[in-house]
């Protein structure tokens, strides 16, 4: 049998095309545009909105402050777009965050002394070998993750199900179930300390992106990470060693998650077991489909995720700002991710299509 | 046993169309099973063989024909319908529950009741009996997956004899079974086929297929090309109707043989490679320079051999040596680091990543090997693609186009530069011309031969025997798993390799 030969897809060469419909196809266009919307919305219903002000050098408004509470989950959706792209998924985010924040908090802890008659607090181990200590057991936990996945075959969500129960409930044995309060000013910059009039826990993001960034763009790591996601099977054969791969990509967002946990108890000056990063992996894997990145992995975003973060936020920030109940903040959210979920199937997009035919 | 001629068909499917986008699957096929015997359907990859099977246990409707069954017409919706009409089928993978007891496998769906209540004791001893029948004696409350897959096929067909079939269809039911699992089977088969059911056989080993059948019934493009009984059949006259060599030779390109090239010194060779139900142990050698060809029927081994060598698949035992120094092979990339390269009979599934673009696709087994850290530079990234886009005359709007919108034969390409990319000294060549035009194989086979004479060794495996006897310099034949003979370029023509493929030439 001979198979006819297609001709090959006439592509245009994009400068020939007009600029608008060139804007519409990038794959930013659906993130940036939902987040314009609620920025519009905010800006039309909430008063002083975009108004930003030096107060003590420091920058203030409602934009710094969304930006700013979605540090911890900025830092998470950037982990978790590289997961998502290998065909993975990560639900131990929160409990990567539980344990992290907690590990710190434990080892700072912080004693008060008198020092020439003032009061001074003290850490009860050294801030950098704490935060290391905390650091070093995200990685084990996405070491953990990674192994089963890639090593034992274990179907991701599930792989990282065990981690999501155990390792909260670790978090919960190391402090009894009890809040652990941190009494050390300097652990408190991370998550509330202002550098250059700007938040500190935003540089930290920009940071991560930016590392990561590079890394995606100077190594084969991107293109390795693609080939996986799309191919495994091929990918594999073409020499790619697919099993490192995912045990990287899970080790890399549980070091986003140990971050974000460290911002996260810093910021509340506490651990929190039970709640520090509560369904935080949800809001993760939210901010990385809403950003334009499929579940199905492959082709991903990484700016898309940051965008996909901000949206969350600034939604969560609308919903309170307009006084609308804290309960009805979830239905809220349920109804954006079902309308995303639908414009991203084909089987709904194809559906559109035929009507309009 | 062959009075059945003049007995009456118990299936008996006649003009039998179907057809998929694009392509005919089926055009005027037709079949005819008698009762007491071992129908063989035969055919080559995409002759038509999975499609008729389909049709007839209802997964797919005809758009023409008749089916039926004990003279009654019949038209199967499902396959849960084809079984309650009397068609059981047993396929290759066994479709039962792994986690689930023998018993409870072989009444899924129709426990015996008791009170309302499932009556676990009647069934397990039912269960018992059926497989007893059928040689077997198990404890059948043990989870099927318990049981090594002889075991569990013979649960399958305990289960399709208790649905009462009148037709009992198994296709390709030893492909995953060792010779004495193979036995087993065809003791039961014959058991049954004596107690007067009607059985059809769908498999490629030509070996088995004398071995059990009565009748036998080749397709070929999607046709019945005829009805045999097993008897009057030669075994060079079956591959001959399968592959329909005298319509093949009439396509034969100009000729580009790659001869001159002295053979150096051996590249690879194999000691005794071998794993368990793929491949029997072969000793092969693979000269620098040499274009050998693996010739053979689907399942014979050689995509097999190619997987082995490659480190796709692990070897269970044996060895290989790279320029006299042995080897393992654990994955692909050991094979890669030794200058092996692979492009798989698979072009879908397991070559082009379809949603990245030509140029990425093309760098990418070189990019593999020189690590994660050290990435080709983006502008050397695009000399590489223009430039074997340009020698392989690879025809896209762009090497940034995603290599899924370009066509077989272009894809097939790229897939082949990427493996040039990494300059192997062996490349192996599993089926690189199937389901391309006649054109795009040309070029490809003119490049693969210019690259043997500049050096290259290639291992190249094709179902179509024209071309492999024009382009190797030496050919293995092989056979149930096995290489069974091997010849200078020269040594063979068509209808003497058709004697080595069907075995008889050792006879």
């Amino acid at each position: 049998m001979i198979v006819k030969e297609n001709p090959p897809l006439a592509i245009q060469p994009a400068a020939h095309r007009p600029l608008l419909a060139q804007a519409f196809a990038h794959p930013l266009f659906r993130p940036v545009a939902a987040l314009a919307v609620l920025l519009l919305i905010d800006f039309l219903l909430i008063p002083g909105f975009f108004r930003l002000e030096i107060k003590d050098g420091h920058l203030y408004g409602s934009l710094v402050d969304i930006v700013n509470r979605a540090a911890p989950l900025m830092l998470a959706a950037i982990g978790m777009t590289l997961v998502i792209a290998t065909r993975g998924i990560d639900i131990s985010v929160g409990a990567v965050v539980a344990l992290s924040g907690t590990v710190a908090s434990m080892l700072i802890g912080g004693t008060m002394v008198m020092q020439d008659g003032v009061p001074v607090y003290v850490a009860d181990t050294p801030m950098l070998v704490a935060l290391a200590a905390a650091m070093g057991a995200a990685l084990l936990c996405g070491l953990w993750n990674g192994a089963l996945v890639a090593g034992l075959g274990l179907q991701p969500i599930v792989a990282t199900l065990i981690l999501m129960v155990a390792g909260r409930g670790l978090a919960q044995l190391l402090t009894d179930g009890q809040i652990v309060t941190v009494y050390y000013q300097p652990f408190f910059f991370l998550g509330s300390g202002y550098l250059l009039g700007l938040p500190f826990a935003l540089f930290v993001v920009a940071a991560v992106f930016v590392v990561t960034a590079l890394l995606l763009r100077h190594t084969a790591l991107g293109l390795f990470i693609q080939a996986v996601g799309i191919n495994p099977t091929a990918a594999r054969l073409a020499g790619i060693r697919t099993a490192a791969l995912i045990v990287f990509v899970y080790v890399f967002a549980a070091a986003c998650a140990g971050m974000a946990g460290l911002m996260i108890s810093s910021n509340v000056k506490s651990a929190d077991a039970n709640n520090a990063g509560l369904m935080l992996e949800l809001d993760a894997i939210l901010a990385v489909t809403l950003g334009g990145t499929s579940l199905a992995g492959g082709k991903f975003s990484l700016a898309g995720s940051i965008i996909g973060a901000l949206i969350i936020q600034t939604l969560t920030y609308t919903i309170y700002s307009l006084g609308v109940p804290p309960e009805v903040n979830m239905v809220v959210k349920a109804v954006v991710v079902f309308l995303v979920c639908i414009s991203q199937s084909d089987q709904f997009k194809s559906l559109w299509k035929r009507r309009a035919a | 046993m062959l009075a059945s001629t003049t007995a009456v068909p118990v299936l008996d499917v006649t003009g039998i169309h179907k057809q998929f986008p694009g392509v005919k699957a089926l055009t005027d096929a037709g079949l005819r099973l008698y009762p007491g015997e071992v129908h063989t359907l035969m055919g080559q990859n995409g002759a038509g063989k999975s499609t008729l099977i389909k049709v007839l246990t209802g997964v797919y409707q005809p758009e023409r024909g008749a089916i039926r069954l004990a003279g009654e017409a019949i038209a199967p919706r499902s396959t849960q319908h084809a079984q309650e009409l009397g068609i059981s089928t047993v396929y290759q993978e066994v479709n039962l529950c792994p986690n689930l007891s023998v018993a409870e496998n072989i009444f899924i769906g129709r426990y015996p009741r008791r009170f309302g209540m499932i009556d676990w004791r009647r069934m397990r001893r039912d269960a018992a009996e059926l497989l007893t029948r059928l040689q077997v004696n198990i404890d059948v409350s043990k989870p099927l997956a318990s049981y090594p897959l002889a075991i569990q096929q013979m649960v399958a067909i305990a289960r399709a004899l208790s649905i009462s079939a009148k037709v009992l269809i198994l296709d390709e039911p030893t492909s995953s079974l060792d010779e004495a699992e193979v036995q087993l089977l065809f003791s039961v088969l014959r058991s049954l086929r004596d107690g007067g059911m009607a059985i059809l056989f769908v498999t490629h080993f030509i070996d088995q297929t004398y071995a059990i059948s009565d009748r036998i019934t080749v397709m070929r493009n999607g046709e019945r090309e005829g009805e045999y009984l097993c008897g009057d059949l030669s075994r060079l006259a079956l591959v001959n109707k399968m592959i329909g060599v005298a319509a093949d030779t009439q396509e034969q390109a100009p000729t580009c043989m790659a001869q001159g090239a002295a053979a150096g010194p051996t590249f690879l060779r194999t000691r005794a490679l071998a794993r368990r139900g793929v491949l029997q142990p072969l000793d092969l050698e693979v000269k620098q320079g040499e274009l050998l060809g693996l010739a053979g029927l689907l399942g014979s081994g050689r995509t097999e051999t190619a997987r082995l060598l490659f480190g796709a698949d692990k070897a269970d035992s044996g060895a290989i040596e790279i320029d006299g120094a042995r080897r393992s092979f654990a994955t692909p990339r050991d094979a890669i680091a030794h200058g092996i390269g692979f492009c798989s009979e698979d072009r879908k599934h397991e070559g082009a990543i379809l949603d990245l673009s030509v140029r990425e696709n093309l760098i990418l087994a070189l990019q593999a090997r020189q690590g994660l850290l050290r990435a080709i530079p983006l502008r050397r990234q695009q000399e590489l693609a223009t430039h074997y886009v340009k020698q392989l005359g690879i025809k896209t709007a762009s090497i940034e186009t995603p290599i899924g919108t370009l066509s077989g034969g272009n894809q097939q390409k790229v897939l082949l530069a990427r493996w040039l990319a990494t300059r192997p000294k062996l490349m192996i060549l599993d089926e690189p011309t199937r389901g391309i035009d006649v054109r795009a194989k040309q070029e490809i086979m003119d490049y693969v031969t210019k690259l043997c004479r500049k050096g290259m060794s290639i291992l190249f495996i094709s179902s179509e025997l024209p071309e492999v006897l024009r382009v190797s310099d030496r050919i293995v034949v092989m056979r149930d798993r096995k290489a069974c003979g091997e010849y200078q370029r020269g040594e063979l023509d068509d209808s003497a390799v058709l004697h080595v493929i069907a075995g008889e030439g050792s006879q």
